[in-house]
Formats: structure tokens, sequence, C-alpha cells
């Protein structure tokens, strides 16, 4: 039997991860709305008050109670969702190495948007990149369909009982969280059946089997337990490509760890995260009409940071382009070193690095942008850092 | 000493599973400072034995016999708390 075809659906991005989580049904979610997220929990909340799920629904006092809350929720043995953005996260802060310590698989949706300040709330990766070093995975969607259809799958994969860890479901605010695009959603039967049941370890509320959390770790336990994350992430990867091929069978749509396009015969290529992946494409479209052999690459993850995959798409590349939406200042943007360690893989192979940061708080970055990067490096024109669009 | 499991071993998340994990928690490695009784003043009140916080007074027979060093951090309240200043804190004793 051919599973019931859906007719495909418009909607945003924020509505499209609300749509994902009433399918899946968490057992409890916590709420605080900051922009571009705020329509995630205004619309589930709006499912819950029509009685169409069943979830404890937790309207909090800030980011920081949100993301405790789903902490102690998932430590008793709760599936947990939540989600947040830019300062809210940044207010999570604290909170957020504990859940990865504590292997409690949350998930959180973030609607990406610059780090204050100055105040901002458009687009840019500042504030999951400052979170990168907690634990947590991070998952990136290219579009309104992907932020969907991760939503449905970050659970099977922070779930796994090798991995336990908390997850990260990123989509570039505004340009996916309210943009309206087409999407095919899932039957809810076949979401229900694909997630499944959530299957806690050591739950704090299996009253027969009485365990303690988060206990003080001295100097003998704490890189130890470090290290056991550091295995947790490296299996993350395997159950990563598993789930997305159990994933295919069920949607017909294709997830890899590392997202290639035209990149086999190219000679430069970028790597870039999220929204812009879509851009780039058009870039590379643009430039292959007039003859130039460049590709673009997206790591599906950013965290575990899938460095085989990424080494293997860079193999006997001349150039690579390092897109940036997030500036360390002081240094490069943080992905461009991490190209550069994945690069060594390749021994002996370096191809010439590039790093741009663009985009940052919500700069506009078309697809003449892109296509005028791919043309600096081409003619020499370019610098090992290029901020693009900053008027000197 | 606590038992140094490989990380493989240990309970992941930093749970503890299983009851009794305070015992195997030698809090004596903490110790600069050890009790020592003088068993000829003490008369046996239990003074010391109701204010010890970590249950480090040995009590046989409704008699004071001495000190569990395992778990004894050398915190002193037993020698503040002796009305008949039976205990001295030493300094380095084993």
């Amino acid at each position: 039997m051919t599973p019931a075809k859906h007719s495909d659906i418009a909607i945003n991005g924020d509505c499209a991860v609300a749509l994902a989580w009433r399918q899946i049904d968490p057992d409890v979610c916590a709420a605080y709305p900051i922009t571009p997220q705020t329509i995630i929990v205004e619309k589930f909340a709006e499912y819950i008050a029509n009685g169409e799920v069943k979830t404890e629904f937790v309207c909090v006092e800030s980011e920081h109670s949100a993301l405790t809350l789903c902490v102690t929720a998932c430590s008793a043995g709760a599936r947990t969702f939540t989600a947040t953005a830019s300062q809210g996260m940044a207010y999570m802060w604290e909170v957020l190495p504990i859940a990865a310590s504590m292997r409690v698989p949350i998930i959180m949706a973030v609607a990406n948007r610059a780090v204050s300040g100055p105040i901002n709330i458009n687009n840019d990766h500042g504030d999951v990149m400052s979170a990168r070093d907690t634990g947590w995975m991070s998952l990136f969607a290219e579009n309104v369909q992907q932020a969907y259809d991760l939503s449905i799958i970050a659970p099977r994969i922070a779930e796994h009982h090798e991995v336990q860890l908390p997850c990260l479901m990123n989509l570039d605010g505004f340009i996916l969280t309210h943009a309206i695009e087409r999407m095919t959603p899932l039957d809810t039967h076949a979401v229900k059946k694909f997630v499944g049941e959530f299957k806690p370890l050591y739950p704090l509320l299996d009253v027969e089997h009485p365990v303690s959390h988060n206990l003080m770790d001295g100097p003998l336990f704490y890189f130890p337990h470090k290290y056991q994350t550091v295995k947790a992430m490296d299996k993350a990867l395997e159950v990563t490509k598993q789930v997305f091929k159990e994933f295919q069978q069920i949607s017909g749509r294709e997830y890899n760890l590392v997202e290639e396009y035209m990149c086999d015969d190219a000679s430069c290529i970028a790597i870039v995260l999220g929204s812009s992946f879509g851009t780039m494409k058009e870039a590379v479209d643009q430039l292959r009409r007039e003859g130039m052999h460049v590709g673009v690459a997206m790591p599906r993850l950013y965290r575990p940071w899938p460095i085989s995959d990424l080494a293997k798409v860079m193999k006997g590349k001349k150039s690579v382009i390092v897109m940036d939406r997030h500036l360390s200042i002081g240094s490069y943007g943080p992905m461009f070193p991490e190209v550069v360690a994945a690069a060594l893989e390749n021994e002996g192979e370096m191809p010439k690095m590039y790093n741009y940061i663009y985009g940052l708080g919500g700069a506009d970055t078309m697809v003449s942008d892109f296509v005028s990067v791919y043309k600096d490096v081409k003619e020499g024109k370019a610098k090992r850092i290029n901020y693009l669009g900053v008027r000197e | 000493m606590v038992n140094l499991a490989n990380y493989k071993d240990l309970v992941i998340g930093d749970r503890v599973i299983k009851p009794g994990s305070s015992e195997e928690f030698k809090t004596g490695d903490w110790r600069s400072m050890l009790p020592v009784i003088d068993l000829d003043k003490c008369i046996d009140c239990l003074t010391c034995w109701i204010y010890c916080p970590d249950d480090c007074i040995l009590v046989k027979d409704d008699k004071v016999v001495g000190i569990k060093k395992t778990h004894c951090k050398g915190c002193g309240i037993c020698a503040k708390a002796c009305p008949k200043k039976a205990i001295t804190m030493v300094e380095g004793e084993e």
C-alpha cells in the first residue's frame, strides 16, 4: 500500500515547526516567546487550546526558567520541546551545558537571530554559534520544508539510546520563520510512527528504580563525563545518517550529513549554513551558465561536525570559500577554522581557503553578492578574511 | 579512595542509579585536621555524635569508641560541641 498523498500547504517556518510538534505531540513544552520564534509557541498554544495535543504547556517567566523546566521535565521522563532565539538563548546559556551533561534529549527550535548589541532582531547565526561548545547537537534547515522535516527527525537522533543529547533545530529568523513557502506535510500517523515512543534512560519518575541526577562531579569524574559526551557526538553522526535514510523511506526526501550542489566537477566550492544555501545554489546556476566550475555545500549539522564528509567534498578542489553568518570578533568566522581543520584530513592536498563574513544583523545578501564572491576568488581579489558588503 | 571506573563504565549523564554512594565517597580525603578523643575525659553524653554532620563518631553500647577516619572531614564541630573538652583537633594526623 502506498502512503496517502498529502496535498501541499502554504505555511511559514514557525508554523511548520509548530505543525511538526502537533503531530509529534510531546509531553511537555516550555514557552517563552521571543522574536522571531514567537509564532512557534503561539501556534502551538492554539493547538493546545483546541485540544489537538495533550502536551503540558508551561508559560514560564523567562528563557532561563524555560530551559530549566525542560531539563527537569526531560529528566523526569517527558519528551520535551521548546524554542528560542538570540538574547533568549543567551539568557539560557547557563543551563545549556547542564542539559548536555545531564544527557537529556530536549529538542529546541532556534529561530536564528543576531545577538545584541547593537540591538537587532534580524537574522544571523550569532546565537547558535555562541552556544557552540555547550554540548548540544545542531541541525540547520535551508527552507520551510526542512524546518518541518528536521523537527520530526531531531527527536529520533537525540533520543537514540547511545546518543541522548539535546538538539538545536536551526531555522533562519524571518527568512524562514516568517516567509510563507510551499511545503508537503506528512501524515500524522506516519509522523507518530516514525518518532515512536520516548524511552528515557533512568527517569526520575520511575519510583521503582530511584536515581539521583546532576550530582557534583569532582576533577576525577568531570573529564570522563565530558568524554562520554564526545563519544555520544561521534555516535550521533552515525545515527543521523541512519535516521535520514529512514526518513527518506516515509517522505521521499533525501538528507545527508553534507548537502552538495554541483560539487562533483567543481574546482571552487563554497560552504554555507542555512537558508543562504538556496541563494548560493542560484548563484552557482548563474556562474555555471557562464562556464565557471563552481559548487556549494552545506553541512546539515554544525555539531557534531561532519569532518570526514566535509573532507570528501573538499578533496581535489582548488579553492574553498567558507561563508560565515557570524563573526568571532578578533578571529575568523567561527566555521572557517573548522573547515580548514576538516580539509587537513585530505593530507597534502590543502585547497586555497577564503573566509567571507556576510549578512550580519540581517544584512541582505542577494544572488548577485554570492556571484561576486566566486568571481572575486577566481580573479584573485579575495583576501583571507572578507567582510561582504561592509561600506569601506 | 573512590573506585576510578573507566569512562565507559560510568553511568551516563552523571547519574547515581543505586543507593549507598555516599558510603563509597570517602570524604576523609579532604581532611587536614583530625579529632582526637581523650576517652578518660569523655562522659559519653554523645553530644559529639549528635552534632557530627557526617556520622563519624563511632559508638558501641552507648559509649564513644572513636572516629570514622574514612569519612571525617575534620570540621571540628565535635571538638567545639564537647562539654568536657575531651576532643582536640590535631593537624596532619593520619
